[in-house]
């Protein structure tokens, strides 16, 4: 799998992928368009933030993962462009959270993992 | 066997099902004999052409090693994958199998013993696990945050469909929670990943159901059985990619099979007298109302209110209890359901009878995605 992120110190920037013929955006990026199939994709630097769409807490920690519990976990709309991405999110209080709610995107580290999150902004 | 039948119906001739629950001395093959040996034995001990086995997590030659226990090998037996689908994936070969004149008489199994917990499959990447990007329940969760904010429902609809279920499954023995709840015990239970509370959830378990189809026109037929897999693009579909684009005009795999299996039977919608479908969670059972055409988008709540998805009701939804009630193993699940819709349309299910039901859709969506949509009819 090609990069998914670039780090910035606090900050993250995610990769993804867009088709030419296409005009859609994706991530991760893929060497063809997931929607179309079109072979025409150039990787792109998503946008740095969005706004919050769907929203939970995860409470008790999946298969696999050693990282802290509560943790949040939700889709997040990205400004101007056509693309909803899903992933942690900073704030594990779902009442504290609200719909459109503009938020950026960070990297998140706990133990040997750094992945990308989302964060109120 | 290469039989020419000349027959074009499918009958369903035996049907049977192991409970389903945990069983701690007993394997998925154990699991899997007792179902087909129930299913045979309803048929009239048929000989078999060919054995299609549903399952997920029972590795390599799980078909041939129940077989193996009863002397039935020989035969072409071969297992097929297809997620939360798997069991209703075999049952469309067999069906196809026969329908083509290739078999007359088809087994279809499914057996599974699920791991304990939170599922873990190799769908996702050891990265993605470690990262905290793999919880099955979130996923659902954020599916039912926006099923409730689209459609005007509330957590107390979401209990709704879980003390009708129960209700229903405190009526079969086969099922491994067999006691009623009350909507107070529903919203007490803990909060997995909100809105979703433990008791909307499912447990994924063990068991097995089996049935033996053979050519022929009368009796429990199979008008269809569809299997559809996930259109690319929504990123809440049951393939859960990491991103999406808008979704609103991707047709879901569930409604894509419901529509393949309603024109290949020339059965609509409102034709259904009952039906099984995937209650993975409360809000999967209450999306995939409008997924099957069973209500307009946002009719949900009335639906439950007014009784229509009730015992008793206009179109009585998961009179088994469901999984809410069952529990899920993967590839028995499909197969559960078709054995309750067999003895729904034969009239044998005692107190959780739907009355004179004679057509019978049984639904399942999962990982892949695929979703599968099978009609019954006598």
């Amino acid at each position: 799998m090609s990069e998914l992120f670039r780090v910035e110190g606090e900050d993250l920037v995610l990769l993804g992928g867009r088709s030419r013929s296409s005009g859609l955006h994706h991530f991760p990026r893929s060497d063809v368009c997931p929607y179309t199939g079109a072979d025409d994709v150039e990787t792109v630097e998503l946008p740095r933030s969005g706004s919050l769409w769907l929203w939970t807490s995860v409470t008790s920690a999946p298969p696999g993962y050693d990282g802290p519990v509560p943790y949040g976990f939700g889709v997040v709309e990205l400004d101007g462009i056509d693309l909803r991405v899903i992933g942690r999110l900073t704030e594990a209080d779902p009442n504290a959270l609200r719909e459109g709610q503009p938020v950026r995107v960070v990297a998140e580290r706990f133990g040997d993992v750094t992945t990308w999150a989302f964060a109120p902004a | 066997m290469g039989v020419r039948t000349g027959v074009s119906g499918v009958e369903i001739v035996g049907a049977a099902m192991t409970r389903f629950g945990r069983f701690d001395d007993r394997t998925a093959i154990d699991l899997g004999a007792e179902a087909v040996i129930g299913a045979l034995r309803a048929a009239g001990e048929p000989a078999i052409d060919a054995a299609f086995c549903g399952t997920a997590y029972t590795g390599v030659a799980a078909g041939h090693r129940v077989l193996g226990r009863l002397g039935r090998t020989g035969v072409p037996i071969v297992d097929v994958e297809a997620g939360c689908a798997s069991g209703a994936a075999a049952l469309a070969l067999g069906a196809a199998a026969i329908r083509s004149g290739q078999h007359r008489t088809v087994l279809v199994l499914g057996t599974e013993k699920m791991p304990k917990g939170m599922i873990r499959s190799s769908f996702f990447e050891p990265w993605q696990e470690a990262a905290g990007l793999s919880p099955a329940p979130a996923y659902f969760a954020l599916r039912a945050q926006r099923l409730l904010r689209e459609r005007g429902l509330t957590k107390d609809d979401l209990a709704a469909v879980v003390v009708k279920n129960r209700a229903n499954g405190a009526h079969n023995p086969l099922a491994m929670f067999q006691k009623a709840v009350t909507a107070d015990d529903v919203l007490a239970s803990r909060v997995v990943c909100e809105p979703l509370h433990l008791w909307m959830l499912c447990s994924p378990n063990e068991g097995a159901a089996a049935v033996v189809l053979r050519a022929g026109d009368g009796g429990v037929q199979v008008r269809a059985a569809e299997v559809r897999s996930h259109l690319p693009g929504s990123v809440l579909n049951e393939a859960t990619p990491l991103a999406g684009i808008h979704d609103e005009g991707i047709t879901p795999p569930t409604t894509l099979a419901a529509d393949a299996a309603y024109a290949a039977a020339g059965i609509g919608p409102d034709d259904v007298d009952v039906v099984e479908c995937q209650d993975t969670d409360a809000a999967r059972e209450l999306l995939t109302y409008e997924e099957l055409r069973l209500c307009e988008p946002g009719a949900q709540a009335k639906v439950l209110a007014d009784g229509d998805v009730a015992l008793g009701g206009r179109q009585p939804v998961n009179p088994s209890g469901g999984l809410l009630s069952k529990g899920e193993p993967l590839g028995a699940s499909a197969l559960g359901q078709v054995v309750e819709l067999v003895d729904q349309l034969r009239g044998e299910c005692g107190a959780r009878q739907v009355p004179g039901a004679r057509v019978a859709l049984a639904h399942t969506v999962g990982r892949g995605a695929n979703a599968s949509v099978v009609l019954l009819a006598r």
